[in-house]
């Protein structure tokens, strides 16, 4: 049986920070692009459009991705965390916490970015050594801070998840 | 982007009759870290963008009782590297597997889309080649296979005819007493293109080399079996004498190109170095011990 083609513009059932979502989308439209344009979650950054820096980075079903190298068309019931999602109304996560205690940014472009794959990585290794954090974070590029200020704050983080001081 | 198409077919029997009935026009989407941005970036020309997730056949990663490994040709990079069964049989492809791309890379790029996407430095395809790996095809006239040495044409190109898809790769089991390894070279320590990659496979009789197999990437139009290298090993005794003969034979194979990421100069002296390394990495593993903490 020939599957559907999807030409123009088409429905797409997702859920974005919790909250169940039906998104009106081209095929030919980017995930970063409905983010941005679309939704104005305008935390998620256009930086390379290409997959080399990072600042578009989202969870898309508990795995970190470059928002820009998915098709909106692709995430069809699934779940999407960005950086809007972080916060809640008590205050700001953990890792946005330490990012802003530790002075880990400049220009401040890549840093949602950073933060998200973070989160991603803390959710799933909560005791990185640095060489893990480095390598985790090859992905995403900062022209500002030099990386050492972000690698401290992310351990930083790591001990205040952790219930450490 | 584009205006595109796009379908999400739930068996390979329609992927086939889209690609079919699209041609040139159609292209299987895997994790689109390489079309998604080719088409928006090189203008390449993608009208139908066929989504492979929705197939079983082609997200599937499956041992044998054999000891193979078939892997669908859309499987993420993260699903082999967390895959331990996967990593404890075939580290050495592992080696390859783990470095394409970063995190976020990782989360959707697939080894049969690094095949298909045929670059000259494509990081699996040296690994697979050594692994003697087969891809696994289906188009209109059923099903082929075909060797990963004789898979990619030219720079972007391969044998896959209009119509067809990969649909998966099998890695025959590793031989007893057998060991691969793979690495490249790039100037900074992770995400990065290679300048020249190499992998290595050896089997061991004893204190002897029985067999092995060389191939190199970014040397050439295509990935490279360099057959002649390893079958210089045959018969010889696993020392550095016997490895240091057989990475200049692959050093005199290498074609490779000067370009912003090396001179040729600098790439042919690469591929002496780094032959060595994939050898001596191979033998390790072969011998039972590890690389890489694998």
């Amino acid at each position: 049986m020939a599957a559907e083609l999807v030409a123009g513009k088409t429905v797409v059932s997702t859920t974005i920070n919790g909250e169940p979502l039906e998104i009106v989308c081209e095929p030919r439209e980017s995930l970063l692009e409905v983010l941005r344009d679309t939704l104005h979650l305008t935390g998620a950054k256009e930086g390379c459009n290409n997959g080399n820096c990072g600042a578009c980075n989202v969870i898309l079903d508990g795995r970190l991705v470059n928002s820009c190298c998915v098709l909106a068309v692709e995430v069809k019931d699934g779940e999407i965390t960005t950086i809007e999602g972080l916060a809640t109304a008590e205050g700001l996560h953990p890792v946005q916490e330490a990012f802003l205690e530790g002075a880990a940014l400049q220009c401040g472009i890549c840093t949602p970015g950073f933060i998200v794959s973070t989160k991603a990585l803390l959710d799933k290794n909560p005791n990185p050594t640095e060489t893990e954090i480095r390598y985790w974070l090859a992905g995403n590029l900062c022209r500002c801070t030099g990386y050492d200020k972000i690698v401290r704050a992310v351990q930083a983080a790591a001990k205040n998840l952790s219930g450490g001081n | 982007m584009r205006s595109i198409k796009y379908a999400a077919p739930t068996s390979v029997e329609a992927a086939v009759a889209i690609l079919d009935e699209y041609g040139e026009d159609a292209r299987i989407l895997a994790g689109g870290t390489d079309l998604i941005v080719q088409v928006r970036e090189n203008g390449r020309d993608v009208g139908v963008m066929v989504d492979g997730k929705g197939i079983e056949e082609l997200t599937r990663i499956e041992i044998g009782a054999d000891g193979s490994l078939t892997m669908g040709a859309a499987v993420p990079c993260y699903q082999l590297t967390a895959n331990e069964g996967v990593v404890a049989a075939f580290p050495g492809f592992i080696d390859a597997v783990s470095i394409i791309g970063g995190t976020a890379i990782q989360g959707r790029a697939s080894v049969g889309g690094n095949l298909c996407n045929s670059g000259p430095a494509g990081d699996s395809i040296p690994a697979l080649i050594v692994h003697g790996a087969t891809a696994n095809i289906a188009g209109p006239g059923g099903r082929r296979s075909v060797v990963v040495e004789d898979f990619c044409t030219r720079p972007g190109a391969n044998v896959l005819e209009t119509g067809e898809l990969l649909v998966s790769l099998t890695l025959p089991a590793m031989p007893k007493n057998s060991g691969a390894h793979y690495l490249r070279f790039i100037p900074r320590n992770e995400m990065d293109i290679a300048v020249v990659g190499v992998g290595a496979m050896v089997k061991l009789d004893g204190d002897n080399f029985e067999s092995a197999r060389i191939a190199l990437g970014a040397v050439a139009p295509t990935p490279l079996f360099v057959a002649a290298s390893g079958d210089s090993l045959a018969g010889k005794p696993a020392t550095e004498k016997s490895i240091e003969a057989a990475a200049a034979v692959a050093q005199e194979a290498a074609r490779p190109i000067t370009d912003m990421r090396g001179t040729a100069e600098f790439r042919k002296h690469l591929v002496g170095v780094l032959t060595k390394r994939a050898l001596r990495g191979a033998l390790e593993r072969a011998k039972g011990g590890t690389v890489n903490g694998r």
